[in-house]
């Protein structure tokens, strides 16, 4: 690579990042900063306090709505991974197949259609069928979409993946599933682990098919704060906003060391 | 010693869509043999050894491995084993654990595992490297853990496909002397592919030529290189001088032939139906020069000299014809023929092979 061009050596490489970076992490800056202000009052700093993540952590209502997004996302995430995993195993080790291409586009739609179309779908079909346990309906739905972001993942990692080791896994004797379980899983799990924190994270952030699907008590997070927005945007906002902000990075952080780790034994 | 077949393959073709990859092969391995199958990149020398090991099925014929036909017999039950041209160890386990996975699935008991690994280990002199993992080693040694992992579960067929190719030439050399020793020494049926000649030549009991998915000839080394029955094999095995003639009388595997450069003699022949054009096939060592001129004796001048070492190649011409000649660097003589000189040669008639042109 030593021919190729370092774009950094561009004029005005360095400001274009710092602008960049200005212009994606300032609001995320200013939430922070104003989460810690004294004043009710948005626009006026009256001093430093942590009153406002007492006022969130124990709001009831809050606590609920983040219980309910967990669990939809965990059981989501759950499902979508072990169809995103089939579906990765078939198409990509299964040349000869038919309607392969067909499938794999059948997989991946639901990233091409506007979520409100699938979502409005989904509310008809719902109340066509009287399937009305909203919990139930917001898994059904999540699983749904989560399904393709957890599928790229897992099959780019099995196509990378030389076919040479699940053959090696037969030639000594492996029957297809310790085969399966010995070797392929073990060489493709950071990318089945990609998958499920991307499925995960596109659940938890989830607002339009959440919002529709949505019946009560079963508010997710998105929904809740956005219905806090509509009378206002209040300091405690701030701080909630300053939480999920907190444990996205450590969950990424987490996913990181993970996968980094796996992928050099890999 | 008698001994027993341990692989027939019964006219076996196969197919990928529209284009032949292997066309009607045939042949038998005997037990404990070491078998090679040698040819050009493309042949079907790895498509062939799927085939045995269960990763790829035959579109026609049969494949019977010690009187059972495994046609549809999977991978994971046939008792044969590969050391794969990219050793395909697996990456998240230990070199000990990789070398015990086919023995769990066998079935094989903790203690008896361990036995047996310290014994591979053993045998390819990697005990120190027991539980690294195949990223720390280097290609040498990753080859010596897949042969052992291969070999651990007492295949009765091992399939090796290239598995030289990827190393340096010193260690190339010492490899083959290893697998050699280790073929001998373990009784198992070896079935090795490569595209090198030499390494053929060197190591096998048995080689069978592959050109074009088709089985070109199958004989020991000496056969293989002394008695080429086509073109093909004369060429892809070492090299030769191939010489235009004309036939002009056919005694089964005689024929009496003439060259456009003036002579008439009696030599071996192959796949010729009766008089007319053929191919004489003529090694380039086989040729002497000056005082080693024997036989049919001609003049022609030195074209080029190129110093090899132990050997010199010169091309000489003479009466139209450009032939390689190689000479022993016995003495340090062959330096002393400089291009331009003119030089007698000369070669016997049983270093010719007649050929179908
Ligand atoms: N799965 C496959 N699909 C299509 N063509 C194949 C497949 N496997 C091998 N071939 C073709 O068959 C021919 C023989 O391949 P191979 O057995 O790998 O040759 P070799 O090992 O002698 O180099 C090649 O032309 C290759 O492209
Ligand atoms: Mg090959």
């Amino acid at each position: 690579m030593s021919t190729a061009h370092n774009v950094r050596h561009y004029p005005g490489a360095g400001l274009v990042t710092w602008v960049f970076f200005l212009w994606l992490y300032a609001p995320i800056a200013v939430v922070i900063w104003l989460s810690f202000n004294e004043n009710r009052l948005v626009s006026v700093w009256t001093g430093f306090s942590m009153k406002w993540y007492e006022a969130a952590l124990s709001n009831r209502a809050l606590l609920d709505a983040l219980r309910v997004s967990l669990t939809v996302a965990v059981v989501a995430t759950t499902i979508a991974t072990l169809v995103a995993l089939s579906a990765a195993m078939v198409l990509s080790r299964n040349e000869t197949m038919r309607f392969r291409r067909l499938s794999e586009t059948v997989v991946n739609l639901p990233l091409l259609l506007p979520e409100i179309v699938v979502a409005v779908a989904s509310l008809i079909l719902f109340s066509q069928l009287g399937f009305s346990n909203g919990m139930a309906r917001l898994i059904v739905a999540h699983s749904a979409f989560c399904t393709p972001f957890a599928f790229l993942p897992i099959r780019a990692r099995m196509q990378g993946m030389s076919r040479d080791y699940e053959e090696a896994a037969k030639d000594l004797y492996a029957a297809p599933f310790t085969a399966f379980r010995r070797v392929t899983l073990p060489l493709i799990l950071p990318g089945v682990f990609a998958g499920a924190m991307l499925a995960f994270v596109i659940s938890m952030d989830d607002f339009i098919t959440s919002n529709l699907l949505a019946t009560g008590g079963t508010t997710t997070l998105p929904v809740y704060i956005f219905g806090l927005i509509k009378q206002g945007t209040t300091p405690e906002l701030n701080a909630i906003s300053t939480l999920l902000i907190f444990a996205s990075l450590i969950i990424a952080t987490f996913a990181l060391v993970l996968s980094a780790r796996s992928m050099r034994r890999g | 010693m008698t001994r027993g077949k341990a692989v027939e393959v019964f006219n076996v073709s196969k197919r990928f869509g529209d284009y032949q990859a292997l066309d009607h092969v045939d042949f038998t391995i005997q037990e404990n043999e070491f078998f090679t199958l040698l040819g050009p990149s493309g042949c079907g020398k790895t498509t062939l050894l799927r085939m045995i090991a269960g990763f790829e099925t035959p579109s026609e014929g049969a494949i019977v491995l010690f009187g059972q036909e495994i046609d549809r017999l999977p991978a994971h039950k046939r008792h044969v084993n590969t050391v794969f041209q990219s050793y395909a160890l697996f990456p998240h386990m230990t070199l000990a654990q990789n070398i015990a996975f086919g023995l769990e699935n066998l079935g094989w008991d903790k203690p008896r595992r361990e036995v047996r690994v310290a014994e591979m280990l053993e045998l390819v002199h990697m005990t120190a490297f027991a539980s690294r993992r195949p990223d720390q080693l280097s290609g040498g040694q990753r080859q010596r853990i897949a042969l052992a992992r291969a070999l651990a579960p007492e295949p009765k067929v091992l399939l090796l496909d290239e598995p030289l190719s990827a190393l340096d030439l010193k260690l190339r050399q010492a490899m083959r002397d290893e697998l050699r020793a280790l073929q001998r020494q373990t009784g198992i049926t070896f079935i090795f592919v490569t595209h090198d000649q030499k390494e053929a030549l060197d190591m096998s009991d048995r080689i069978c030529v592959l050109g074009q998915g088709r089985v070109q000839q199958i004989g020991t080394p000496a056969e293989i290189y002394e008695e080429p029955e086509n073109r093909f094999v004369a060429d892809f095995i070492g090299e030769t001088n191939f010489l235009d003639a004309e036939v002009i009388a056919l005694d089964g595997a005689r024929a009496r032939i003439r060259t456009p450069l003036g002579l008439e003699f009696d030599a071996a022949q192959k796949g010729l139906s009766g008089p007319g054009p053929a191919t004489l096939s003529l090694r380039p060592e086989k040729i002497g020069l000056q005082e080693q001129a024997t036989g049919n004796v001609l003049t022609g001048t030195i074209r080029s000299r190129n110093y090899m070492g132990g050997y010199t190649h010169f091309v000489v011409e003479t009466g139209g014809a450009s032939l390689r000649v190689s000479r022993r660097n016995a003495v340090s003589q062959a330096e002393s023929y400089a291009v331009g000189q003119e030089v007698r040669l000369g070669f016997r008639d049983e270093s010719v092979r007649v050929l179908a042109r």
